[in-house]
């Protein structure tokens, strides 16, 4: 469904993907580890384009990434993206939020527009904060709506960017039993986070990634138990025994 | 003490000039906003040549006096003082508003624009659904100054024969003999145009901040 290959990106001078070669199918879930600066989120967002690809191909569904002639929208369309920082439009209710590509993107109308808008918020648990404004909710309620966003598209893919790094401990628990139901339902996802235990029990697949490389790629039984790489021991070793 | 019976005795010079003052302001007003927003966005757009016509047209017109932008319309094009006056007023306050809506447009933070195409959205859409509603909260403070420097400089209008409120204040003095009483009640009827523009601003930022 997703395929690297042999993917470098530069920024300037600086090489943040070295010879990336990944695929990811259908249904998988698969997480992306690794220390910061390592290029996981540079590969994230390869997917969707908001970062291009200096050399080598990225193909979703066959579709050709890179290539000028690929409309960006319509591949953009089946892809939801989820941020560290929420990003969700401070301007706009809950509501008109997630309603917002919906309607402009796929030309549904309002009243359709607003009942599966509902029904995702009602899915993240928050269907009652309908009408309230980003600013009154809590870190862990925002990253909800900004999830439901996402899959009010009805996207085949969905990726998330860290999307539990800048919440308060407590709410890191609701964001990630959403992504968890979301992994049961069968639903592609791409990962990046420093979430063991998410990446433990809901993982299909790690990869690990340092210095721009895909060090080692395992399920999370053989990588927890027993990591082939050096650097992939040592960071589990920091980031496991404190 | 001031002598009212200028005032009242040219009543309807100070009223025919305080109506294309106000007239001209509103239309370049409305018109450099408008041209404004098309330059700044010409300046952020991610295409390269739009940015050099655009940073080209900032800097070739905010860096000339509004005097000579006028004297171009109206000497070089030959157009009527009213007409040449009201297109250089455009013209010059465009290249300030623009500067000062690419400012807001920048200060959004980068992720909403990055939220709104990840979700389809073209970059026209993501501009006038997502960026630009929350730079206008921005932008409404440099451009209410904007519009009162549009104002008091719509006086340049007197120089080309622009039949404005100073024109018609100079037509008065050179009949009446006086200065000072005149120009007096000149200043008055462009505070009327301004003080109400300056609340009518801060009112709108007070109302704007609080939807946030």
């Amino acid at each position: 469904m997703i395929v690297f290959d042999r993917v470098n990106k530069y920024f300037g001078d600086f090489q943040v993907l070295k010879e990336i070669n990944l695929t990811i199918n259908k249904g998988e879930v698969v997480v992306v580890i690794g220390p910061s600066g390592s290029g996981k989120s540079t590969l994230l967002r390869c997917i969707n384009r908001l970062e291009t690809i200096s050399e080598g191909s990225l193909s979703i569904n066959g579709l050709n990434v890179a290539d000028k002639k690929t409309d960006i929208n319509k591949l953009r369309r089946n892809i939801g993206m989820v941020f560290q920082h929420f990003h969700l439009y401070p301007h706009k209710t809950v509501l008109e939020n997630i309603m917002l590509a919906p309607r402009k993107v796929l030309g549904q109308s309002e009243s359709e527009a607003k009942k599966i808008a509902q029904k995702y918020l009602e899915k993240v648990g928050i269907g009652d904060k309908a009408n309230s404004f980003p600013s009154q909710l809590s870190g862990g309620q925002q990253q909800r709506v900004a999830i439901a966003r996402g899959l009010a598209m009805g996207p085949d893919i969905m990726l998330f960017d860290e999307p539990t790094s800048a919440l308060d401990p407590e709410m890191i628990g609701e964001v990630l039993d959403v992504m968890k139901a979301l992994a049961h339902e069968g639903m592609t996802m791409v990962v990046v986070t420093h979430e063991m235990g998410f990446a433990r029990e809901v993982a299909d697949r790690i990869v690990f990634m340092d210095e721009g490389r895909v060090l080692e790629e395992a399920t999370p039984a053989e990588f927890y138990a027993n990591p082939r790489e050096e650097r992939a021991r040592l960071f589990l070793s920091r980031i496991l025994n404190h | 003490m001031l002598d009212f019976s200028i005032l009242t005795e040219n009543l309807d010079m100070y009223l025919l000039g305080f109506k294309n003052t106000i007239m001209s302001s509103l239309i370049a007003l409305v018109a450099s906003l408008i041209l404004g927003v098309f330059v700044a966005i010409m300046r952020i757009a991610p295409i390269k040549p739009l940015n050099w016509l655009g940073t080209a047209y900032v800097e070739f017109i905010r860096n000339i006096p509004l005097l000579i932008i006028t004297f171009f319309f109206f000497l070089g094009l030959k157009l009527s003082g009213l007409y040449a006056g009201t297109l250089a007023l455009t013209i010059y306050t465009s290249s300030f508003i623009a500067e000062a809506i690419r400012a807001g447009i920048l200060s959004v933070p980068k992720g909403q624009m990055e939220a709104a195409r990840s979700s389809g959205l073209t970059y026209g859409q993501a501009m006038r659904l997502v960026i630009l509603p929350q730079a206008v909260k921005i932008v409404i403070p440099p451009l209410g100054n904007q519009f009162i420097n549009l104002v008091k400089n719509s006086s340049i209008l007197a120089v080309v024969a622009g039949l404005d409120l100073m024109y018609h204040g100079d037509l008065i003095s050179s009949r009446t003999f006086v200065v000072f009483d005149v120009y007096i009640f000149v200043a008055a009827f462009y505070l009327i145009l301004t003080i109400p523009l300056s609340l009518g601003v801060g009112y709108l930022e007070k109302r704007l901040a609080k939807s946030n």
